[in-house]
């Protein structure tokens, strides 16, 4: 396959970017997305030019490393795929691509492709979490859960924190993210007795990190290589308002 | 250097041990414990829980990480399960049962006590991660679904589909948040450790360098615990994440800590065949398919029908045949050799022929489609993308692939290194696997080693450590440092005109044929040469590019690769020294009539522990001896 690219590059933060054309050749169509990128790296290396900087580590689709817009498109055109999982064969040959980095205030681009994405971790650090300690537990069957409530747990919790939601929606809100753990931990008994002051906790931070408001456009959905469902973000709701009537 | 391997197993009877030592290890007083700063290197499941066990104890943590966000650890991407003694299927498993089978899965080359204690842990971390909110399957009835993998007859695997090493990490990575939220750990993501600082014998710290600007910084404490995963990438092509390297414990090997076992290296029976050259890494189809898939391949010789008009009578499910009371579920080293032998005989199946069919036919004529989808359709869609072929019409493809190393830092009952105040933990260590890991126990070795053993045996040393104060301008620090700085600079000076991956490859290449599936003495003479040759080239002829004051992904992997090419020898050398077949170890002259692996339980009993002498200057040779006195040695069979 030939392809014509549009990389964006940026030296660091502060620095100004754009975008640079590159025309490649010789791609396999079994190649991954990322490794298409190695083949471009290669070659800049071999013209003593710096290589595109990219996070990935997995290239299995879990590790939430990878992402990047592709026409567009937070991890390009294929449904519930993440940027190493998608292939080349989707794309026809002699196809033009435009990669750039996602794009939102509360995620600074560090360099080229990647972004700091510490936002997310705060989020957690500020509540999405079980308070138990190590040891002092109880049996693990000693606390049912219904069947039907442990898989949307796991539905919800299937998040990988890759942050294409955020990327993919108009205002950069990161609701999804934050409702897919509100939602986990929510729907799971050993999860109820923190379940209000969890919620706003999380929402406050998020607030704070920068990220927009969510307006219900369901990009977010339609990107997520998990397919998280925005009905968790209503759940969030209900739970966030329930919390804040309480207080 | 006199090195004395003291493996602090406690006395008195295996089932009593662990108790007994917990009740008699000194502790720490509370109000002490803030005042002693621990370094956890690494935040997958073994770091993760460490670090936040330890955070809770009240200890002042600090932990480390390459990528962006601690949560994004290689244990992220475990798929199948992890163990635990439960018995809540009621067929018969018990702690001694889970510990039989660990000790004989690893092929009689791991320490019975160790292997114990994980065993009587077991049920504790999925009471933990229970509580923590991990979404394990369950059964209608609401309790804990189990299922059974590889190597064992009983069903004791518990899984969240088949995210199970996600959603574990998760509940880590959560506690952890949740020590950083109150300050109790400070966190360094994207950050590298690139060396151990030793002072008058003792772990003091550890250099750093930031990933995104390139400072190389000291970071002092009073013990360091090494959690960095594993080293499969030596072979370049791995189920494991692209970052996942040697450097951490091999620096440490360089300051003083002896290397276990290092050849003891797993290949895992169900990856996805290679496709091209351009293949970055390879991916795992979980194990746990093998529960209701069946590996075959044609009896006849270059047979090209697609695998449906091939009719029963003339394929050849040949794990069935050989290990008729075990069948699918052999344990991995001889599955993996198995397929590699059929593919030999060039029976394989798909390009070039290396691989053989996974077939689920059977499985769905007998539970019908839905339920296989619900077992394993996120497995299914992730092959589907990768190869393009639907396992529901057509049979998978599968071949083995380098997958865990059971080798790893030399560590006594307490976990901690040859050097003092250093440990390791995790798939990092050698202790637990033997010669060969049974599936689904990985994940249990990280969380005992971090919830429950380390946060307990660290308090035996810091309590009675003599630790003299240090900062980062201690001579010895400057001096780590300095070298460090010079490393980057020297990897960025070559101008050469081979990337660094071009290295890389040729490295993976020679170990996966000369210390890969099965290994000759030949062989490995010929690989140690030509590594220390390659070794050279690599110094002369690499072109990293870019600078060392920013992100430089090229610069991480370059150190990375260098680390390796001192490794692979070290792993070549201790291949060779070890002249019998025990485990993932196969060498070819050690063989029963039947292509099994001989193990010389006379002369190699035992655990090889390496210590450093220089680059490429021979290693010295020390042993523990590995007692069996509850599990008697015997032929390890399957049959
Ligand atoms: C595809 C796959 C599937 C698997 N499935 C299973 C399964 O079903 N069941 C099972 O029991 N096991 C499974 N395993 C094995 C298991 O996942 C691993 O052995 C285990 O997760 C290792 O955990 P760890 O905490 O020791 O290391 P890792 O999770 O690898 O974490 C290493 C940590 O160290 C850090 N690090 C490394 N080097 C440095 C450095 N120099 N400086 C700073 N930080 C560093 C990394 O950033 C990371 O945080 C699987 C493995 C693979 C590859
Ligand atoms: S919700 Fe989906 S898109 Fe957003 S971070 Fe999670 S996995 Fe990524
Ligand atoms: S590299 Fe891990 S999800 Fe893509």
């Amino acid at each position: 396959m030939r392809l014509t690219l549009h990389v964006w590059r940026q030296a660091g933060p502060a620095l100004p970017g754009r975008f640079v054309r590159y025309d490649l050749s010789d791609v396999s169509p079994d190649m991954s997305f990322l490794e298409m990128l190695d083949v471009l790296n290669h070659q800049l290396l071999g013209r003593r030019e710096e290589p595109v900087a990219f996070d990935h580590d997995c290239r299995e689709g879990i590790c939430g490393a990878c992402g990047m817009v592709i026409n567009g498109r937070p991890h390009g055109p294929q449904r519930a795929t993440t940027t190493c999982q998608l292939h080349m064969r989707t794309f026809p040959d002699g196809a033009e691509l435009w990669i750039e980095p996602w794009r939102a205030r509360a995620f600074p681009v560090i360099k080229d492709l990647v972004v700091d994405r510490g936002a997310f971790d705060r989020i957690i650090q500020a509540g999405g979490f079980i308070s138990v300690r190590t040891g002092g537990v109880p049996e693990a069957n000693t606390v049912l859960v219904p069947k039907r409530d442990a898989d949307l747990a796991m539905d919800a919790a299937a998040c990988i924190g890759c942050g294409a939601c955020v990327a993919a929606c108009p205002n950069a809100s990161a609701m999804l993210f934050v409702a897919a753990k509100v939602a986990h931990l929510g729907l799971l008994p050993q999860g109820q007795p923190e379940r209000g002051p969890r919620v706003v906790n999380m929402v406050s931070q998020m607030d704070a990190e920068g990220f927009g408001a969510c307006t219900n456009h369901g990009e977010c959905m339609a990107a997520c290589p998990k397919e998280i469902s925005i009905d968790f973000i209503a759940q969030l709701n209900r739970d966030y308002w329930k919390a804040k009537g309480a207080a | 250097m006199t090195v004395e391997l003291r493996s602090r197993i406690p006395e008195g009877p295996l089932a009593a041990k662990w108790e007994r030592h917990r009740s008699e290890i000194r502790l720490v007083n509370p109000t002490n414990k803030l005042k002693h700063h621990i370094l956890v290197v690494g935040s997958g499941l073994a770091g993760a829980s460490a670090a936040a066990s330890l955070a809770e104890l009240g200890y002042d943590v600090s932990c480390f990480c390459f990528q962006d966000s601690p949560r994004r650890a290689h244990s992220i991407a475990a798929q199948g399960g992890i163990n635990a003694a439960k018995n809540y299927q009621n067929d018969g498993d018990s702690v001694f049962r889970l510990f039989y089978d660990t000790v004989k899965g690893g092929d009689f080359r791991s320490r019975e006590a160790n292997v114990y204690r994980l065993a009587e842990v077991s049920a504790r971390i999925i009471d933990q991660c229970t509580a923590q909110g991990v979404p394990f399957a369950r059964e209608y009835g609401g309790v804990l679904a189990n299922r059974s993998f590889g190597g064992v007859q009983v069903s004791r695997t518990f899984y969240a589909r088949g995210q199970t090493g996600q959603q574990l990490l998760l509940g880590a990575y959560q506690a952890l948040s949740r020590q950083i939220g109150a300050r109790n750990v400070r966190m360094y993501p994207r950050s590298e450790m690139l060396d151990l600082v030793v002072i008058d014998g003792q772990a003091r710290g550890i250099i750093v360098r930031d990933l995104v600007h390139g400072a190389v910084s000291a970071h002092t404490g009073d013990a360091v615990v090494l959690a960095t995963g594993g080293y499969s990438n030596v072979y370049y092509l791995s189920t494991n994440a692209k970052g996942c390297n040697v450097t951490a414990i091999w620096r440490a090997h360089r300051r003083g800590a002896l290397f276990a076992n290092p050849c003891f290296t797993q290949i895992h029976p169900t990856c996805i065949p290679q496709t091209g050259e351009h293949q970055s890494k390879l991916t795992l189809m979980s194990e746990s398919l093998r529960n209701d898939g069946r590996i075959w391949v044609p009896k006849k010789k270059g047979d090209t029908r697609p695998p449906n008009q091939i009719p029963e009578d003339e394929r050849d499910y040949y794990l069935e045949r050989l290990y008729p009371s075990y069948g699918n579920l052999a344990p991995r080293d001889l599955a993996s050799r198995r397929a590699k032998q059929v593919c030999d005989e060039g029976r394989g199946v798909g390009p070039g022929g290396q691989g053989v069919y996974l077939d689920f036919r059977d499985a769905i004529a007998r539970l019908g489609r839905p339920v296989i989808a619900e077992r394993y359709g996120n497995l299914f869609e992730m092959y589907e993308r990768i190869t393009a072929e639907n396992p529901f019409d057509v049979p998978m493809r599968i071949y083995p692939a380098p997958h865990y190393t059971m080798g790893g830092l030399w560590v006594d009952y307490n976990l901690m290194t040859t050097v003092d105040g250093l440990y390791a933990i995790g798939e990092a260590n050698f202790s637990d696997h033997g010669a060969n890991r049974l599936g689904a126990s990985a994940l249990m070795q990280g969380l005992a080693d971090g919830y429950f053993v380390l946060p307990n045996t660290i308090g035996d040393y810091l309590a009675q450590a003599k630790l003299a104060k240090v900062g980062p301008e201690h001579a010895a620090f400057r001096q780590a440092q300095a070298e460090v700085a010079a490393q980057v600079r020297r990897l960025l000076d070559a101008s050469g005109r081979k990337t660094v991956d071009a290295f890389h490859r040729e490295l993976g290449r020679l170990m996966w044929d000369k210390c890969g599936m099965s290994r000759s003495g030949a062989g490995l003479t010929a690989a140690i040469e030509r590594i220390g040759a390659l070794r050279e080239d690599f110094w002369r002829n690499v072109y990293v590019g870019g600078k060392g004051a920013e992100l430089n992904q090229s610069l991480e992997h370059a150190g990375r690769v260098a680390d390796f090419f001192e490794f692979a020898e070290l792993m070549c050398r201790d291949a060779l020294h070890r002249e019998e077949s025990c485990g993932c170890h196969f060498r070819e002259e050690y063989q029963t009539p039947e292509g099994e692996a001989k193990r010389d339980d006379a002369r190699f009993a035992y655990v090889a522990a390496w210590e450093f002498t220089g680059v490429g200057k021979a290693p010295v040779l020390h042993t523990e001896p590995l007692a069996f006195e509850t599990v008697h040695l015997s032929q390890r069979s399957y049959k």
